[in-house]
């Protein structure tokens, strides 16, 4: 079976976005997708399973790890948390990102043909 | 080991997981209920948004990378389910998988515990050695260890060398002990100095024979071997420093080597340094055993140009005596070979164990092939499920994995219930092989073994489990859902695979039955020869040594040992005694004479021919059963008067005088200077160093010998031989012992044996090795027949309703056995051409194990042709009466 191919998105966008939204303040599943969606004004189309194969991979990788805990609405939620190695993985992810961005821009600005 | 934990908490992970996406369905669907949506909308929007749960679930599972692991075990335990569903296809299967990898673990266990483990020594890969040629010395190619050191050489050798980083001589013997309980005579060793510093074993207590020990008429010290100082002294640490009487002299104890250590093959219980007196060496005197430990980096070829650079050395520097020529010894053209020590010690067993082992080998393919063709049979009944999980979506190489993790969990059991059919089969092989099998303490299953033995458990199965996968794991399986099964008959091609094992298998089974029969051939062609001696079993043989320490003057010898021969044939039941410095076939180094005969003309400087002697006693040919050709035996009086008369084997006297009659009377010599020996008489040859062997030139010199005037020289160290139809029982040996100690009580009796157990065991490594071949030829044939047994059984089974129909239309009962023994019959006779072929080229690798027979001996393979033809038809016919035995109406009714 493939890996699942993100509609929108290249291959590890979903982990990138996830490590970000972990950075600013530990989350449950459910909340991840919220933020995610209400971040980026629900330009960005996620069908909400897809995350868990994603926090699964993370979790293996040990860039998070995950504790049970309760939500501020009191129901039992699985938490998850950026650990040291996560914050440094994100931080190369973002900046290789934002050169392969910077690249493409070049390339598609109009100006230079 | 993260994924090892990560492994056995996986339960717990999938746990979390599923219970992570309930709690997010639930958060979802409460959410859009809070926003007005009704409950069941609610939950059907929330999955929807969320997609396909299961699929989510299987992703995430795989984000941690077990699945191929589930599926195995998942492939493991359905086939450990299929195994137990099938408990006689299991049995079977087992079995023969068990017993072929069982007898394979035992015979591989020998083989690395005698020809692939280093030897038992700190320094052993550094060990060879000191062996030696003289091609130039003639008679000297009779020697079967070349040409050994003489303490000349040993002292030139020792201390020239620039390769050897320690080097000593050493040779076995035997001493008499006294004092402890009875006289005992035990085994020796005498070393140089530089032996034990070569090998490099610590002793266990005390210390080593140092050079100080090597003082000629010095305070002589000892070491004790570990069995010995167990048996006499208890293993009692305190025995250091107390006194042992050797040879009836008192011995100073300085220390005890480790329990297993030999010294090379020699097997000792006390170790004596050999105090050469350098004043007194000559060049001559080669009987040591040379052995060195190779300084860092030289190689053989360094070390052997080394010796070549040092053999001049040692003609200068030592002589023979006055009016020697040493340069005589150039024309011997010595030349070093030395080799390393593990070659020494292994000698002529290894290729033996290989044939042995390549048989066993191919045993193991037999019951593969065996195993294989069950399999087929099994996948065959089946298709429908393998079609079945076909169509239901699973992948051709997951089926030929599934199939295979059955064959290889197949294998794995059966390899481990091999390894305990293996402990047994050890000890089966030690008590059954060579009883001097080199290095046979050492053999034990270690891990190299186990190693074996799980390759050989997952190859095999990969091998059996491979054709019945890559056979019916094919996309065509999908064909089988269409039939029913129902009205399946037999195509020719279905049948190719299983034939063609029985094929292999038939062949295989004649090259080990042919092997098997060319070793019977062998030893039947070893009976016939006659050895030199009669009726083996009532030829009583003791070896007893009067040491000069106990009976210095030669004459006293002479008259015990004389005494000892008339107390003996007091015995009631006792025919004749006599004795010699060694019967055939003992194996105790032999002594060589350069021998000169009255009217030949020798130049100046020529040495003649070597030729072993012997001291006899009179009496001694009658006791043994040789043959006197011509002449007679020698006399008491003769013996005591020390007459020059002589006796000599029938191949010299023809050799050197033509014809026995005409040595009669001739005169020989052993040396210029000495004075001429009368031939008396003539014996027949005797087959000193084997039946296989080719019987050497014997010259048999009086048991004392020696100017009359002198005090002589009487062999000290000689094997009675009693011949009496009471031979080896022991109340016979009670009144042995209680005569010989009547004439002198100190006297202790050593290898006390019938010239029987001599007998097998020179011919040891030949009978090893038929029961080897026997064992292993008739599993071949065994399995074989199984084989095509089951082969024509499924072919009965499978034809059941055409055998109806062709009954029912009027076929005689006895065209349809013809047509199944025919089936047989052909299986049989291409797999007999085959295995023809295949033994023809094979059995030349055992060439040098047969004595009388070729290794294309057409009888063998006559015979082994028309066993294996018999036995097939016999195994075809019990199920083709089956078949004939069907009835119709049964038979058709049976669909």
């Amino acid at each position: 079976m493939k890996k699942p191919v993100q509609r929108d998105l290249f291959p590890g966008a979903l982990e990138m976005m996830i490590l970000r939204m972990l950075q600013r303040q530990p989350l449950h599943g459910y909340a991840l997708v919220q933020q995610i969606k209400r971040t980026s004004d629900d330009l960005l189309e996620i069908e909400e399973g897809s995350l868990y194969p994603a926090l699964q991979r993370l979790l293996k990788a040990e860039l998070l790890k995950a504790e049970w805990g309760t939500s501020s609405t009191n129901r039992r939620v699985r938490i998850y948390k950026l650990t040291a190695a996560g914050a440094k993985h994100l931080q190369q992810e973002v900046s290789s990102f934002e050169r392969m961005l910077e690249g493409i821009t070049r390339v598609l600005s109009p100006g230079e043909l | 080991m993260n994924w090892l934990k990560q492994l056995l908490l996986r339960r717990r992970i999938y746990d979390d997981l599923d219970e992570e996406i309930v709690l997010h369905l639930e958060e979802r669907t409460e959410e859009l209920v809070a926003g007005g949506m009704s409950g069941k909308e609610a939950a059907a929007a929330a999955r929807r948004e969320f997609g396909n749960v299961l699929l989510v679930k299987e992703d995430a599972r795989e984000a941690w990378g077990w699945r191929r692991l589930e599926e195995l075990f998942a492939d493991l335990s359905f086939g450990l389910r299929m195994l137990r569903k099938n408990p006689g296809f299991a049995a079977v299967g087992l079995l023969t998988i068990a017993i072929g990898i069982g007898a394979n673990a035992a015979v591989f266990s020998v083989v690395n515990s005698v020809l692939l483990k280093p030897l038992n020594y700190p320094n052993a890969e550094e060990l060879v050695a000191l062996h030696q040629i003289a091609p130039g010395a003639a008679g000297l190619a009779d020697f079967r260890d070349g040409l050994l050191l003489s303490p000349s050489m040993y002292f030139t050798y020792a201390e020239q060398n620039r390769t050897f980083q320690s080097l000593g001589v050493w040779i076995s013997g035997t001493a008499n002990v006294t004092g402890l309980a009875e006289p005992e005579q035990v085994r020796t060793v005498e070393v140089s100095d530089g032996v034990l510093e070569a090998l490099g074993t610590p002793p266990i207590v005390g210390r080593w024979l140092s050079a100080a020990d090597q003082i000629p008429h010095g305070p002589e010290r000892v070491m004790l071997s570990y069995g010995y100082w167990q048996r006499r002294f208890g293993g009692d640490r305190a025995v250091i420093g107390r006194n042992i009487t050797v040879d009836s002299l008192p011995r100073e104890i300085v220390g005890v080597m480790p329990k297993g250590f030999q010294l090379v093959d020699a097997d000792f219980d006390v170790l004596r340094p050999v105090a050469f007196e350098r004043g007194k060496v000559i060049l001559a005197g080669f009987g040591f055993h040379g052995i060195a430990q190779l300084k860092p980096g030289v190689t053989i070829a360094e070390a052997n140009a080394d010796i070549t650079r040092m053999l001049p050395t040692w003609m200068d520097s030592w002589s023979n005596g006055p009016g020697t020529n040493s340069r005589i010894y150039e024309t011997w053209k010595i030349t070093p070979t030395i080799r390393p020590l593990k070659q020494e010690v292994i000698g002529n067993v290894g290729e033996m164990l290989w044939v042995v082992m390549g048989t066993i080998g191919l045993v193991m393919l037999i019951a593969c092939a065996n195993v294989a063709n069950l399999l087929l049979v099994r996948v065959e009944a089946r298709q429908q499920e393998l079609a079945v999980r076909g169509a239901l979506g699973a992948g051709w190489a997951r089926i030929v994995r599934s199939l295979l993790v059955e064959s290889v969990l197949l294998g794995l059991m059966g390899g481990a219930l091999g390894v305990c059919l293996a402990y047994w089969g050890v000890r089966f092989l030690v008590v059954l092989g060579p009883a001097h099998l080199p290095r046979l303490e050492e053999i034990s299953i270690d891990a190299r073994t186990l190693g074996f033995t799980l390759l050989l458990s997952v190859l095999s199965s990969l091998l059996f489990g491979l054709l019945p996968a890559l056979k019916y794991a094919g996309p065509r399986t999908l064909q089988a859902l269409g039939s029913t099964g129902r009205t399946i008959s037999a195509s020719r091609e279905r049948h190719r695979a299983r034939n063609l094992l029985v094929v292999v298998q038939m062949a295989m089974a004649v090259v080990l039955l042919v092997s098997a029969g060319l070793m019977i051939r062998t030893f039947e062609s070893l009976r016939t020869v006659d050895p030199g001696f009669t009726d083996a079993s009532h030829l009583q043989l003791m070896r007893i040594s009067i040491p000069e320490t106990l009976v210095a003057e030669p004459e006293r010898v002479t008259r015990i040992q004389n005494d000892i021969v008339d107390k003996l044939q007091a015995i009631p039941g006792v025919k004749s005694v006599g004795f010699a410095s060694q019967m055939p076939m003992e194996g105790y180094d032999s002594d060589w004479d350069a021998i000169y005969a009255q009217d030949q003309t020798y130049s100046e400087g020529e040495i003649p021919p070597l030729r072993l002697y012997k001291h006899v006693s009179p009496g001694f040919f009658e006791s043994s059963g040789t043959r006197l050709i011509a002449g007679r035996e020698l006399t008491w009086s003769e013996v005591y008067g020390r007459r020059p008369v002589v006796l000599v084997s029938e191949n010299l006297a023809r050799e050197m005088w033509g014809a026995p009659s005409a040595t009669i009377g001739k005169r020989l010599r052993e040396l210029p200077n000495t004075p001429w020996y009368e031939v008396i008489g003539v014996v027949q040859d005797v087959r000193e160093n084997g039946v296989q062997e080719k019987a050497p030139e014997i010259v048999y010199w009086s048991s004392w010998v020696g100017d009359p005037h002198e005090a002589g020289y009487a062999w000290r160290t000689v094997t009675f031989v009693v011949r009496s139809d009471r031979a080896g029982t022991q109340s016979f040996l009670n009144e042995v012992r209680q005569a010989v100690w009547s004439v002198n009580s100190n006297l202790p009796l050593a290898s006390v044996r019938t010239m029987r157990a001599v007998y097998d065991k020179s011919v040891a490594r030949t009978s090893f090795t038929l029961v080897m071949l026997g064992i292993a030829g008739a599993m071949a044939m065994a399995l074989g027949m199984i084989g095509i047994y089951g082969v024509i059984s499924y072919t009965v089974s499978q034809r059941r309703r055409e055998i109806g129909i062709r009954l029912a239309l009027g076929a005689q009962r006895g065209d349809v056995l013809k047509m199944f023994l025919q089936q047989g019959a052909k299986l049989a006779l291409l797999g007999v051409a085959i295995g023809f072929g295949a033994a023809f080229g094979l059995t030349r690798l055992i060439r040098d194990l047969l004595f009388g027979v070729t290794s294309y001996d057409p009888v063998t393979f006559a015979a082994v042709g028309i066993l294996l033809f018999i036995v097939t038809l016999l195994a075809c016919y019990l199920p083709a009466r089956r078949a004939i035995l069907v009835d119709p109406i049964v038979a058709l009714r049976y669909e």
